[in-house]
């Protein structure tokens, strides 16, 4: 009985995550199709909507950010095997951590200061709120996914508690918290490229992006070059050898989440810090969810999490070209496309293996045959 | 002395309504929790059973046919479900937050394509809703002091899914205690590979415990847009399908234990708003959201351990490989 | 080659209830059976021993359905059977106590017989005609048990009534019992076979695979012996002897002289002194076990798999508290209110080669050149200071393949792209490399090939003449043998007797190790 031979390294990384890609589009089009619009219109105009059009690329590069941080999040559980639902509840304390910094520090510190401490103190309070359910997972042996979606929603009551109570902005009906102070403000890229005298399209595209960028490659230090790293990977593998190895595998288990809600924290910095300037209800908005989506297509590495994410920002970016130029088309249809990747890059991901294993098995053979 | 009873009479009759969804939902968590797959798409299956049940009933008119277009709705859902993480072994959580996913968009895009309402189904009229129903005797019953009170205020006068949901629990129960499937259920939850050297097959049991969650989900749904509500608004399920979820896990994955669990989620529910203008002795106000949140919060306690020890399904979540 | 000497009794094979012909089962590289024929007679008890890894269990999981035979054929009474899977079995009348128990813990004995033979759609018409034939069945072979106890609240020996109940129960003609008795007493042993006695009058055929030759000889009318995967003998029990079948367990494989020089054992560096272990379900694994082992010297380890080697090892290495008793480790005393952990113990000069290297020893999904660091991640071998300097451990993995020539000589391919035995080379370059004082090594040359055995071994034969003191864990009595200074048998967690390797006789320590014999000859 002839054995088959697993995918060659860059088949499995890159081919079969861009069938599958393919695959969750294409199913797409066929609803929209059914809901009676062209699909190779709708693609088009997305891909105008993320890119070409002015300001397009700035919008869709600010929502890239967001993927950024979630993305990171869930893929740095994901290396111990963990499963950080949570982001978007994370994400959302984590402007908590920004309001608290503004009104300790900004009164006696320099901008730069503060900025950092805000930037310190939103990863702290989301590293908190992930903390818990990673000890409980770790000691108590409470399943991580159910209790981060319990607080994901204790979050959000939470948020809504003192958004409209007492944080709120005086004279506001609607929740939301004060301005937070000019020295805690990022600047928009338009504002930071107009000191050079360079004028772009106005965008909420801010510094955090660089924030986001920095995190990556943070997350490619800690995971593949620490030693910390190290353990966290042996966990996710196989954490009977962690165990020979000496590892504390509930210890690494806590400290995996803790990190993992750090990163989901600092969505708050681009929302809070970059583009609202103030808390407001509902700023996650399905971050923390597409969060992983990004993590799935980008198979947990920076270099994956970064182009899932741009992916990800140009669909949000075209899905609201979408809405606006399709009458029949809202920014629903990026739900129904998130919905689709997550199935086909994360349950079903290796639905085409058998068949692609074929297709290779015999090029292989019949090259041998040639000789 | 009558107007508390009154309050109180308002308030269970509230939760009743209030808790309907969650049952259904609790049933079908617990049929495809104790087959051994984690259930995280009540939520979808729900909302797509909320959808179809409102745009078929604005379409033909009819509830039925409404109720039956959900039932089929949340029962492909199922399948799909079951598609990725039984027959390709995919992993549970993430096909339920998929099927979620697939859900949100799927409802509005097409309530759009047909409706052009931006999401919503058109509002139903009195005909093409369950109406509340009349028990038999509640005339008869006004005479008696307390009781036909009780009776006409309570018992009677909920619309037919009600009590059909009510009724649901208990067959839950003896379907899965009473009968060859249920017994199978239980045990491919614990122990796949012994119901598989017993001659039984997994794979099915499983699909079919999925589809039986399905079903439930489905009246749930058809009770969210047909029944209790007038139509279909996006997201309507607004995180039901979690707090069933939690029921679950609270009743121990028993169907009597989780509705007692649903019960006391729908009474949190509905005296939130009472409580908001009450102020308790030692607390004060009380905040509405914390009210909203307790279940949440007694399930993370629940699931640490602190008050008696969760039990879930031995071999839930794992995929079964011969 | 099939000794077909002293063929079974009886005459023609149409009198055969169950026949396999020519079965060969492969999983990936590993051919777990190879051609085998097994002619089994209706209403004998018919033993099939071998030892762990010899294929025993594979085939009847085969039988059952649980697998499926790459080749071959199966007879059921003179007709070809298929069998597809465990209802296929069952429709034939086969039924299988397992050797890992099939029941559903929460569940009473009446609901785990039921399960899959419920008789209705409703179980309560079922459940009274159960709770009768479990009574019945009970009064005939003397297996009585209450049909609402919950089998958590039953031993073992009662569990496996109920596994046998239920197989009965199915109308089972044919029963297999996979090393039924590992698990029970010696009280609970002889009820099972008096059992086994009842059924074998009542006309049913009894499958019986164990590696333990007294009860082979106890209760078996027939017996097949498997040894690498395939059958090597048939005998009528009452015409061979335990010594034979020893013999034919174990075999006469290549004897891998190792140029062995006579050792220099100095100072004592490990000292276990009643060292009691209890595992999780509260059965004593590890039973006031003492001895030394001195530096300079390989004391090795004799016994058949899961008499308490493994636990002894996971103790050794700190992988586990000790319940009773201490041991010293190079002046350390460690007990049971000890804090160890792996990394302390690397740190003291400990090595261990673990017995399972996919489970414990490597990350098969990791690299080579991260698996050489595998539990010295926290220190210099990594290279840098705070980081990982991927170089440097890259060269270090590249310097340790040439040493022990690990093929392919990749260092960034995965760990399960190599081979067993290179794979296991991997392990032993690692643990080596510190040249600890210690070392516990588990079955380090089960999966490999020849020349790999060769090089390990000369590796450990070195060490030892570097003074390290080494623990050898094998079930290979060759390698035993073959490596040892001194032996120690172990049985049921306790130590039988230990022997010098000079005056060591493969015949009387496989009478050990089968729990026999209880003394050393010498």
């Amino acid at each position: 009985m002839s054995v088959i031979k697993p995918l060659p390294r860059w088949a499995d990384l890159i081919l079969l995550p861009f069938i599958n890609l393919c695959t969750a589009f294409f199913v797409c089009g066929i609803v929209v199709y059914i809901i009676g619009e062209n699909p190779w219109d709708a693609l088009m105009v997305m891909l105008k909507g993320a890119f070409i059009y002015p300001g397009s690329l700035g919008y869709t590069l600010y929502y890239t950010t967001n993927f950024i941080f979630t993305g990171l999040a869930v893929a740095t559980a994901f290396h111990a095997k963990l499963f950080n639902i949570g982001g978007e509840g994370q994400a959302y304390v984590g402007s908590l951590g920004i309001l608290l910094a503004t009104a300790l520090f900004a009164p006696f510190l320099p901008a730069l200061f503060v900025v950092l401490l805000c930037i310190i103190c939103s990863a702290l309070i989301g590293a908190a709120w992930a903390f818990i359910p990673g000890y409980l997972q770790a000691k108590r042996g409470s399943h991580v996914v159910i209790t981060t979606i319990m607080f994901n929603f204790l979050a959000s009551s939470l948020m809504v508690y003192l958004l409209a109570g007492p944080l709120i902005q005086l004279g506001q009906q609607s929740p939301q918290s004060d301005l937070i102070p000019e020295s805690a403000q990022l600047a928009s890229f338009e504002t930071f490229f107009s000191l050079f005298g360079i004028d772009i399209t106005s965008s909420p595209l801010n510094l955090s992006f660089l924030l986001a960028l920095l995190a990556l490659f943070v997350f490619w230090v800690l995971i593949w070059k620490t030693r910390l790293g190290y353990e966290i990977r042996a966990v996710g593998k196989n954490q009977d050898a962690a165990n020979y190895a000496g590892i504390n595998v509930p210890k690494i288990i806590i400290i995996t989440m803790t990190i993992s809600g750090a990163f989901a924290g600092l969505l708050a910095v681009n929302e809070v810090m970059g583009v609202q300037h103030r808390a407001i209800l509902n700023f996650t908005a399905g971050y923390g969810f597409t969060g992983i989506a990004v993590a799935l297509m980008g198979r947990n590495h920076p270099v994956g999490i970064f182009f899932a994410s741009l992916l990800f920002g140009a669909l949000f970016q075209g899905g609201a070209e979408l809405d606006f130029e399709f009458q029949s088309i809202t920014r629903d249809m990026v739900l129904l496309i998130q919905g689709m990747i997550i199935l086909f890059s994360g349950a079903l991901a290796y639905m085409f293996n058998p068949a692609l294993s074929k297709i290779f098995n015999n090029i292989t053979k019949n090259g041998a045959n040639d000789d | 002395m009558i107007d508390f009873l009154f309050q109180t009479l308002w308030a269970l009759d509230a939760t009743l309504r209030v808790a309907t969804p969650l049952m259904l939902c609790a049933m079908a968590g617990i049929f495809s929790e104790r087959s051994g797959i984690v259930d995280i798409s009540l939520e979808g299956k729900l909302l797509s059973g909320a959808f179809v049940a409102a745009t078929i009933a604005s379409l033909t008119g009819s509830v039925w046919l409404g109720l039956m277009g959900a039932i089929c709705a949340s029962v492909m859902m199922s399948l799909l479900h079951g598609f990725a993480c039984i027959t390709h072994r995919g992993d549970q959580v993430v096909s339920g937050v998929a099927i979620n996913f697939l859900a949100s968009g799927l409802t509005v895009i097409l309530g759009i394509a047909i409706f052009k309402r931006g999401g919503q189904t058109p509002t139903l009229s009195s005909g093409e809703r369950f109406r509340p129903i009349e028990l038999w005797f509640v005339d008869a019953l006004d005479n008696v002091p307390v009781i036909g009170t009780i009776y006409r205020e309570l018992i009677s006068g909920h619309s037919l899914l009600v009590y059909v949901a009510l009724l649901c629990v208990p067959i839950a129960s003896f379907i899965l205690y009473k009968s060859r499937f249920g017994l199978r259920l239980r045990a491919v939850g614990e122990s796949p590979i012994a119901v598989d050297s017993a001659g039984v097959s997994v794979t099915w049991l499983r699909y079919r415990a999925l589809i039986v969650g399905g079903v439930f989900c489905g009246i749930a749904g058809a009770y969210l847009s047909i029944s209790h509500g007038a139509n279909f608004v996006r997201e309507m399920s607004a995180g039901k399908g979690y707090i069933a979820l939690a029921a679950v896990i609270f009743g121990n994955w028993r169907p009597i234990r989780a509705f007692w669990a649903c019960l006391m989620f729908g009474f949190l529910d509905a005296i939130t708003s009472r409580l908001q203008d009450i102020d308790l002795p030692l607390i004060g106000e009380v905040p509405a959201q914390l009210m909203s949140a307790l279940p949440y919060i007694m399930t993370i306690i629940l699931l640490s351990g602190f008050i008696g020890r969760p039990s879930p399904p031995s071999a839930i979540g794992v995929p079964y490989k011969k | 080659m099939i000794d077909k000497a002293k063929k079974t009794s009886g005459g023609d094979t149409a009198c055969y209830i169950l026949e396999l012909q020519k079965i060969s089962k492969s999983f990936g590289l590993v051919q777990a059976n190879k051609n085998i024929d097994l002619q089994i007679e209706a209403g004998t008890i018919h033993g099939i021993i071998g030892e762990n890894g010899a294929g025993k269990s594979t085939l009847m999981n085969i039988l059952y359905g649980l697998h499926r035979a790459d080749t071959g054929e199966m007879l059921i009474d003179g007709t070809k059977a298929k069998i597809k899977s465990s209802a296929d079995a069952l429709a034939l009348g086969i039924g299988m106590v397992h050797q890992h128990f099939m029941l559903i813990n929460r569940f009473s004995v009446l609901e785990n017989v039921m399960l899959g033979s419920e008789g209705g759609s409703l179980l309560s018409s079922g459940k009274i005609a159960t709770v009768n034939k479990l009574k019945e069945l009970g009064q005939t072979f003397d297996m009585e048990v209450d049909p609402n106890a919950l089998v958590s609240d039953l031993n073992v020996g009662m569990r496996q009534r109920v596994e046998i109940l239920k197989a009965l129960k199915g109308g089972a003609k044919i029963l297999i019992l996979d090393e039924p008795t590992g698990v029970l007493t010696q009280q609970e042993a002889t009820q099972l076979f008096d059992i086994l006695d009842k059924l074998r009058a009542n006309g049913v055929t009894v499958l019986l695979i164990t590696h333990k030759l007294a009860e082979i000889m106890a209760i078996t009318d027939n017996v097949s012996i498997m040894r690498g995967g395939e059958m090597v003998g048939h005998r009528k029990t009452s015409n061979t002897d335990p010594q034979e079948l020893a013999e034919l367990m174990v075999g006469r494989k290549v004897l891998l002289n190792v140029e062995k020089p006579k050792a220099k054992p100095k100072e004592i560096a490990l000292n276990v002194n009643s060292l009691g272990c209890f595992s999780s379900r509260g059965h004593k694994v590890l039973d006031d076990l003492s001895f030394h082992v001195k530096a300079g010297e390989i004391l090795g380890i004799a016994g058949v798999s899961g008499n308490g080697q493994t636990p002894l090892m996971e103790i050794l290495s700190g992988m586990r508290k000790p319940d009773e008793g201490y041991f010293e480790i190079l002046g350390k005393k460690i007990d049971r209110d000890t804090k160890v952990s792996p990394f302390t113990m690397r740190e003291n000069s400990i090595g261990h080669i673990p017995e399972d290297r996919h489970k414990h020893g490597l990350i098969l999904g990791f690299e080579a050149y991260e698996n050489m660091v595998l539990g010295f991640h926290n220190t210099e071998m990594t290279g840098g200071k705070k980081l990982l300097d991927k170089n440097h451990m890259l060269m270090h993995a590249a310097e340790r393949m040439d040493e022990y020539d690990i093929r392919p000589r990749n260092p960034k391919l995965l760990a399960s792209s190599f081979s067993g035995g290179n794979q296991q080379k991997i392990v032993v370059a690692r643990e080596l490399y510190k040249n600890p004082k210690l070392l516990i090594v588990g079955e380090p040359t089960r999966g490999v090939d020849v020349g790999a055995i060769e090089f390990i071994h000369k590796q450990l034969i070195e060490l030892r003449d570097q003074g390290c003191a080494i623990i050898l864990v094998s079930v290979e009595l060759d390698e035993i043998l073959g490596l040892s200074d001194r032996i120690l048998v172990m049985n049921k967690g306790q130590e039988v007797s230990t022997v010098n390797g000079d005056d060591a006789n493969p015949k009387d320590l496989g009478l050990m190790m089968a729990g026999i014999s209880q003394g050393a000859s010498n």
